[in-house]
């Protein structure tokens, strides 16, 4: 499965670790919720990023306090039709202001990009070789975005503003 | 009317070109079909039993002429000649071809339509009040509103994806004709004490297999607000809603789960994190929205036109006028409805020929604009009165005279088991059964006002929870079997009705609804009592009595 990161195919600095994998020495790692909660002061002592896969049912306010500390928080699309994880990443990066990597996991398709985009997200392990080649352009796909989040690109509203001042410079 | 301008053309343009990307990813097999029926019904593609049907949004239910003649041309080239319009002011192809689909829409791109968002479980088309903008009394024009919550719920990257669909309606009047309890969220525009305007928030309503009238969640949101309180609410909805049975998860299961008081907290929790940020509205923004409304140049016409009074000797031009055409904000000029239930046929269906034919006489007497309704009905909401002996002639010609707006015979019903894969029952051959037998104009209009809504199954398109009569199809033992429910409204007083017996087969139900109107005719306790009046002070019992005596 190809790891789309900052626009390209990139690979993965992270290993995935299951509740029970033993921790290895160094390296960077991604851990279950469970675990990182249940093991987090010997996750972080460790040399080595560490990364969080947090599931979209349980609730992000637990994760909050540890966001200074980790490096990467993997949410997840069980299906793409289950959009749960789009709010998380939006209270992420928009109430808690967090600036590390935010990657897409599960049924992630090349339709999913521009969604994804604006609600935050920076990386994606992408289900099919060729939508994962198709990033960039797919990203561009759209230029005309009709609500404020917190990606910046600027909306319809404002741009309409903008129009308006400019034409009204010269009236 | 709304006039897209370059913003809103180049998003449409874009999905289009999305959308044919994906239908050739599937054409060649890089999309599975479970992959694509999501991203298919983003764009208003059903899978039904005979072919594909397609669901074009109707945005608030206005279009201008150049709109409806492309909706005639996509039902003449692309389909089988005719659409059907539908509860949700959309209109419906049932025959249309996957490879064709992307050039059918970028066909109707050119005039600004789309079929974003028209199911799948996302943000569906924003609804409002047919008689937006002309009704007398309205507080203001709800679909400056409701254009806004069209252009802020399309394509957004946070709801796109929720537990299930979700449907808002907006009025501005005291009347509501746009359903608003009955939907997920329902906004009633008001003006608080210092005259500012905002809304009225219901949330939690809907129909389906468990029905719900909505509940006020918030009496006042100021309109700078609007934006923010609809996304608290969906915000919580899209985290907290079921998943794991679609029966549940609708936001209306949520809010009797939780209770209204929890619920409402929730929101109002959230609400308190994101109202201040960029999602508030300045008035410059509404400002620019309704600058891209245009609204016609009336002229100053007398109250009772020379046309009118000559053409009032014509029995048939006086019960079409009676019944079709109602009062205008604007002195002289009147608003006309247009039934699309002719007797015997589909409630809703309109031909390419018609819609085309309809379209001029737009140009020529509704400054180029028409309306459609939830009822299914079309509506042209600037006619002189002056011409309305004129339009009557013309639109007779078209087989669009029916004067039955309102009557029994002005039947909503789902596409049903002749179309619809999900559905359990014929729907339309009821309605039409029920048309010929009340084809009678005088006899319909002795009884008057009367709903009926007929659903094909469970899932209630045909809105039968809300008819004065609610006609449901099941299925027991292989056969078609109808349950009827008598005093349900859609309206401001809105209520579920009641079953009034055991079901009835599908030979039966003609009957057994003229022993209704019987009973009603025998109850009643003045001819100006309506049905659903006569219901309400004495309850089902005395229907079921008389009509459940004989069987």
């Amino acid at each position: 499965m190809p790891l789309v990161n900052g626009g390209k195919i990139a690979d993965d600095s992270f290993v995935k670790l299951a509740v029970d994998t033993p921790l290895p020495e160094s390296g960077n790692v991604l851990v279950p919720a469970e675990r990182f909660i249940a093991e987090a002061d010997a996750l972080l002592k460790r040399a080595g990023k560490v990364g969080v896969i947090w599931p979209n049912n349980r609730d992000i306010d637990e994760l909050v306090p540890h966001l200074g500390k980790i490096a990467a928080v993997a949410l997840v699309f069980p299906t793409f039709r289950d959009g749960r994880a789009y709010s998380q990443a939006r209270l992420l990066r928009e109430r808690y202001n967090y600036r590390g990597e935010l990657r897409a996991t599960g049924q992630i398709l090349r339709d999913q990009f521009v969604f994804m985009l604006r609600a935050g997200f920076d990386s994606f392990e992408v289900k099919k070789q060729a939508d994962a080649e198709a990033f960039m352009q797919t990203a561009k796909r759209y230029s005309v975005f009709y609500q404020p989040t917190g990606d910046g690109r600027i909306t319809a509203l404002h741009r309409r503003m903008q129009l308006r001042h400019s034409e009204g410079v010269g009236t | 009317m709304y006039a897209y301008d370059e913003i809103d053309r180049t998003l449409v343009n874009e999905r289009v070109s999305e959308f044919r990307d994906q239908v050739k990813r599937r054409l060649s097999g890089e999309l599975t079909e479970d992959e694509f029926k999501i991203l298919r019904l983003q764009n208003g593609v059903y899978l039904q039993l005979h072919a594909y049907m397609f669901r074009v949004a109707i945005p608030y239910g206005t279009l201008a002429t150049n709109q409806l003649r492309a909706l005639a041309h996509v039902a003449r080239k692309y389909d089988r000649g005719y659409g059907h319009f539908t509860t949700r002011q959309n209109i419906q192809f049932n025959w249309i071809k996957l490879a064709e689909l992307p050039d059918a829409l970028e066909d109707l791109s050119k005039v600004g339509i789309h079929a974003m968002q028209t199911s799948g479980n996302n943000m569906r088309n924003v609804t409002s009040d047919q008689w937006a903008g002309v009704a007398p009394g309205e507080i203001e024009d709800p679909r400056i509103w409701s254009e806004l919550i069209r252009q802020h719920t399309t394509l957004h990257p946070e709801f796109s994806f929720l537990p299930r669909k979700f449907k808002i309606a907006i009025t501005a009047s005291e009347h509501d004709r746009a359903a608003i309890k009955i939907h997920d969220i329902g906004l009633k525009l008001i003006k608080n004490e210092k005259g500012e305007t905002g809304f009225e928030v219901l949330v939690g309503g809907g129909l389906g297999r468990t029905p719900f009238i909505g509940k006020t969640i918030k009496h006042f949101v100021h309109g700078r607000d609007i934006l923010s309180y609809i996304e608290a609410i969906l915000r919580v909805y899209n985290q907290y809603g079921r998943r794991d049975n679609i029966y549940k998860a609708r936001i209306k299961i949520l809010v009797h789960e939780l209770g209204i008081e929890k619920f409402s907290r929730e929101v109002e929790e959230e609400w308190q994190h994101i109202r201040n940020s960029s999602l508030q509205i300045d008035d410059e923004v509404i400002e620019d929205i309704r600058s891209r409304f245009s609204y016609p140049n009336y002229e100053k016409l007398p109250h009772m036109p020379d046309e009118l009074r000559q053409a009032a000797a014509d029995a048939d031009f006086e019960a079409w006028r009676k019944n079709s055409v109602a009062p205008h904000k604007v002195q002289g000029y009147s608003i006309v409805t247009i039934s699309l239930k002719p007797i015997g046929q589909p409630p809703g269906d309109a031909t390419a020929d018609q819609m085309d034919a309809l379209a001029d006489l737009a140009d020529k007497y509704s400054f180029g604009e028409i309306r459609v309704g939830h009822e299914q009905n079309l509506a042209l909401p600037h006619v002189a009165k002056r011409d309305l002996p004129a339009l009557w002639k013309a639109l007779d010609k078209l087989g669009l005279a029916t004067p039955n707006v309102n009557l029994i015979t002005d039947i909503i019903a789902c596409p049903g088991l002749d179309y619809c894969s999900l559905a359990n029952a014929r729907s339309i051959p009821i309605a039409q059964e029920l048309t010929r037998r009340f084809a009678n104009h005088e006899l319909a209009n002795l009884i008057g006002r009367l709903h009926i809504n007929i659903s094909g199954c469970i899932n209630a398109c045909g809105h039968h929870h809300v008819g004065h009569i609610g006609i449901l199809g099941v299925e027991k033992n292989g056969e078609e079997v109808y349950q009827i429910t008598i005093g349900g409204r859609a309206d401001e007083g809105a209520a579920l009705g009641n079953l009034i017996g055991p079901g009835v087969k599908f030979d039966e139900v003609a009957d057994v609804i003229e022993d209704v109107v019987e009973a009603y005719l025998a109850l009643r306790e003045r001819p100006e009592e309506l049905f659903i009046d006569t219901v309400k002070r004495l309850g089902v019992e005395p229907f079921k009595e008389r009509v459940y005596a004989t069987r």
